[in-house]
C-alpha cells in the first residue's frame, strides 16, 4: 500500500525546499537565441557573486515577445524592437543589451576570407538573383585585382524564422528600393533566390558544402567554421573589416540619443569605421511588475552585465555596449522602471 | 453443510469476477476511447488553429505557391508539392530495393545468413532520423554534388521533356537528395514486412511450382506476389506513411527553399520542415498559415492510412476464403 504519511512528508519538505530556493531569487528569462551564450555566461558569474540565477530559455524572439506580454517571465529578449505603440498597449519598456556583428559568409574557391569586397547594393544583386555569376563586372569593380570564377552563385539564407535575417534584410532594405519594394524585411521573407538552412550552423555547413555559395552569418559561426567572409563598402564609403572595432564603432555611432525607448536599428550606421550589419537584442520588462523584487534582481543583473561583463562578451565575440550607451540606459531605468 | 458452503464461495467468487470483469472492460475501454479523443483532438485543433488561413482566405492557401511572411500572404502548394515528390521518389527507390531484399531474404539466402540480416534491417529502422539528416548533410550531400548531379545534368537533363527534371547546378541539395535520403529511412520498414508477409506463402504452393519446372523468378512473379499482393501494398503504404512525416532529415537534405522548380536538383520545401523551421519565430497570421500546414499533412497521412487499413482488411478476408 501507499504510505501516505511518507507521501505528504515528502511533499512538504519539497515545498520547503522550493520555497527556500525562491527567497534566493531566481528569476526567468526567455526569448531570442542570439543572446543565449552570452547570457548564460554573464548569469553564472553572477549567480557566483549574488547567489541569484538568472534562468534563460533560448526559444526565440517571437515566443519571448509573447511570454513577456502575458507576464510569465521576468523579461523578455528580442532581436526586433517593438514599436512605442506595442510597448504602451502592454505597459513595457525595453533596452539593448549586447551587439553582434552579422558578415556574409562565401565559398570560392581562390578567394581567402577577407579578399572579397562587397558593397549593400551588390549584396542585394546577389540575394535578388539579379547578380547571378562570380565574375559579373559589379563584383569585379569592387574586387580589382582579386580573380573572380565565372562560376553560378549559390545564395544560402536562413530557412527559420531570425534576427539574424531581420538584421540583414533590413540592411539590405535600406540600401536598396528594390529590395525594399521586392522583399522587405523581418525575421522570415519571400527570399527570391537560394537555398535555407536552419540556424547559423545551417547556414555555416551550407556554405561549406556548396562550392561558389554565399550567405550570411553572425560573425562568430564564420570564425568558429572558419568560412571566409567578406569585407563591406559602409555607409560612409570606407571599406570595413567585421571585428570588435567595427562593431562598436556601428553602436558608438548610431543615433541612441533621438531613439525612443531605443527604437533603432543599427544597420548602416553612419560612422567612418561602423560595419555596417550590426546588430543589438533588445531586453523587454513590465514597468510596472507584480513581483518588484524579482524585476529588481533582473536590473541588478543587467547592470552588472553591461559595467562588468565586456571581458566575458569578447571572449563569445560579442560586442559590449559603448559607455555612453549604457549610461543612457541606467537613466531609462530610473525613469521608467518601478523597481 | 461443506457443499452449501462450497456454493456460497462460487457464488461470492462469481459475482467478484463479473466486478473484476467490469472493471477490466470499462478500463480497457477507457484506453481505446483515449486515443480516439487524442486523435480528434489534434484534428480539430490544427483545423481550429489554421482556420484564419483555412477558411480566411478562400482557395488562396491551397493553390497558391507564394509563401510571404512579410506581407502575410500564404499559399501551401511549395511544401504539398515537396513533400509528394519527395515521398514518391522515396517509394520508387524504396519499393524494388525493399522486395529485392525480402525475396532474397526469403527465398535465396542461406538459412544462417536470414537471422542475423533481418535484424540487422530491423535494427535500421531504430535509427533516430536526426541521424539520417546529418550524414545526409555531411557525407551525402557533397557526393550528390561532386558525381551524381553533374553526371545527371549531362546526360538525362540533355534529353527532351524528361530532361527538365535532370538539369540544374551542382548544388548537392535538393529534391532528389531528400528522396533518396527517405527511401533509405523506409527501407527498413517495407521490406521487415514484405518478408513477414512472403514467409506465409504456403511451402505446398511454391514446391508445386518448383516441380513444374518453374524457375525461381516465375515462382516469385507468379506465386508468391499474388498471394501476398494486398499485405505488400498495405506495407508500401506504410512506408509512405513514414516518408510523408518525415521532417529532420528532410529539412538537413531539402534546401529549404519556398522555388517552385520542374527540376528534381533543386531545392525545395515539404510540409513538415516548413513546420520545424519557422514555428519558433512565427507569430499572428504566419503561425495560422503553419498550423494549417500541420492540418494538411494530418490530412494526407490519415488519407494514406486509410487505404492501407482497407487493403489489409481485404487481405484477411483473402486468407479467410483460402
Amino acid at each position: 500500500m501507499f504510505n501516505f504519511r511518507k507521501i505528504a512528508l515528502a511533499v512538504g519538505v519539497a515545498a520547503a525546499g522550493l520555497s527556500l530556493h525562491a527567497t534566493a531569487a531566481d528569476v526567468t528569462g526567455a526569448g531570442s537565441s542570439f543572446v543565449y551564450p552570452v547570457l548564460s555566461k554573464w548569469s553564472a558569474t553572477f549567480a557566483e557573486k549574488t547567489g541569484n540565477h538568472v534562468n534563460y530559455q533560448s526559444i526565440g524572439s517571437g515566443g519571448g515577445i509573447a511570454q513577456i506580454k502575458a507576464d510569465t517571465v521576468d523579461f523578455g529578449a528580442s532581436d526586433k524592437p517593438l514599436d512605442a505603440e506595442e510597448l504602451a498597449k502592454f505597459g513595457l519598456g525595453q533596452f539593448p543589451s549586447v551587439i553582434g556583428g552579422i558578415v556574409p559568409a562565401y565559398n570560392i574557391d581562390g578567394v581567402d576570407s577577407g579578399k572579397l569586397v562587397l558593397d549593400g547594393k551588390v549584396l542585394a544583386g546577389i540575394f535578388l538573383g539579379s547578380i547571378t555569376h562570380w565574375n559579373d563586372a559589379a563584383i569585379a569593380r569592387l574586387n580589382p585585382g582579386v580573380k573572380l570564377p565565372d562560376a553560378k552563385i549559390t545564395v544560402v539564407h536562413r530557412s527559420d524564422g531570425s534576427g539574424t535575417s531581420f538584421n540583414f534584410t533590413n540592411y539590405l532594405s535600406k540600401v536598396s528600393p528594390e529590395w525594399k519594394t521586392k522583399v522587405g524585411e523581418g525575421t522570415a521573407v519571400r527570399w527570391p533566390a537560394g537555398i535555407g538552412g536552419k540556424g547559423n550552423e545551417g547556414v555555416a555547413a551550407y556554405v561549406k558544402q556548396v562550392k561558389n555559395s554565399i550567405g550570411y552569418v553572425e560573425y562568430a559561426y564564420a570564425l568558429k567554421n572558419n568560412i571566409g567572409y567578406a569585407l563591406m563598402d559602409n555607409a560612409a564609403g570606407k571599406t570595413v573589416k567585421p571585428g570588435n572595432a567595427s562593431f562598436q564603432a556601428a553602436a558608438a555611432t548610431a543615433d541612441w540619443a533621438h531613439a525612443q525607448d531605443f527604437n533603432l536599428i543599427m544597420t548602416n550606421a553612419p560612422g567612418a569605421d561602423a560595419w555596417p550589419i550590426t546588430a543589438t537584442t533588445w531586453v523587454i520588462m513590465v514597468k510596472q511588475p507584480k513581483n518588484a523584487a524579482n524585476s529588481k534582481v533582473v536590473l541588478d543583473f543587467f547592470k552588472w552585465s553591461l559595467e562588468n561583463g565586456q571581458a566575458q562578451a569578447q571572449e563569445l565575440d560579442y560586442v559590449a555596449l559603448p559607455a555612453a550607451l549604457v549610461k543612457q540606459i541606467e537613466a531609462y531605468w530610473q525613469a521608467q522602471f518601478k523597481h | 453443510m461443506p457443499t452449501a458452503i462450497a456454493i456460497e464461495t462460487i457464488c461470492r467468487r462469481n459475482a467478484a469476477d463479473a466486478l473484476h470483469d467490469k472493471l477490466f472492460r470499462g478500463v480497457l475501454r477507457v484506453c481505446a476511447l483515449l486515443v480516439l479523443a487524442a486523435l480528434l483532438g489534434a484534428a480539430l485543433s490544427t483545423l481550429w488553429g489554421g482556420r484564419e488561413v483555412l477558411f480566411g482566405d478562400g482557395w488562396h492557401f491551397l493553390t497558391s505557391a507564394q509563401w510571404n511572411p512579410v506581407e502575410n500572404r500564404y499559399g501551401a502548394w511549395a511544401p504539398i508539392y515537396g513533400t509528394l515528390v519527395t515521398s514518391c521518389i522515396a517509394i520508387l527507390i524504396a519499393v524494388p530495393l525493399s522486395f529485392g531484399i525480402a525475396l532474397f531474404l526469403t527465398e535465396i539466402a542461406p538459412l544462417w545468413l536470414r537471422t542475423p540480416v533481418a535484424t540487422a534491417i530491423e535494427l535500421l529502422a531504430a535509427i533516430p532520423s536526426i541521424i539520417y539528416g546529418m550524414w545526409g548533410l555531411f557525407v551525402f550531400v557533397p557526393f550528390m554534388a561532386n558525381h551524381i548531379d553533374p553526371l545527371l545534368d549531362s546526360s538525362l537533363g540533355r534529353l527532351p521533356l524528361v530532361g527538365a527534371l535532370f538539369r540544374g547546378p551542382p548544388l548537392g541539395l535538393g529534391l532528389l537528395t531528400a528522396g533518396i535520403v527517405l527511401a533509405i529511412m523506409i527501407v527498413p520498414f517495407i521490406s521487415s514486412v514484405m518478408r513477414e508477409v512472403f514467409q506465409t506463402v504456403p511451402a505446398r504452393l511454391k514446391e508445386s511450382a518448383y516441380a513444374l519446372g518453374s524457375t525461381t523468378w516465375e515462382v516469385v512473379w507468379d506465386i508468391i506476389l499474388p498471394y501476398t499482393r494486398q499485405a505488400v501494398i498495405g506495407g508500401i503504404f506504410l512506408g509512405l506513411g513514414r516518408a510523408l512525416g518525415e521532417t529532420m532529415a528532410v529539412t538537413f537534405v531539402l534546401g529549404n527553399a519556398y522555388d517552385f522548380s520542374t527540376s528534381l536538383l533543386m531545392p525545395g520545401t515539404s510540409i513538415s520542415s516548413s513546420i520545424a523551421n519557422e514555428f519558433n519565430e512565427a507569430v499572428g497570421l504566419h503561425r495560422s498559415a503553419l498550423i494549417a500546414l500541420g492540418f494538411l499533412l494530418f490530412v494526407v497521412t490519415f488519407v494514406v492510412l486509410l487505404i492501407a487499413r482497407w487493403m489489409l482488411r481485404s487481405l484477411k478476408r483473402k486468407e479467410g476464403n483460402a
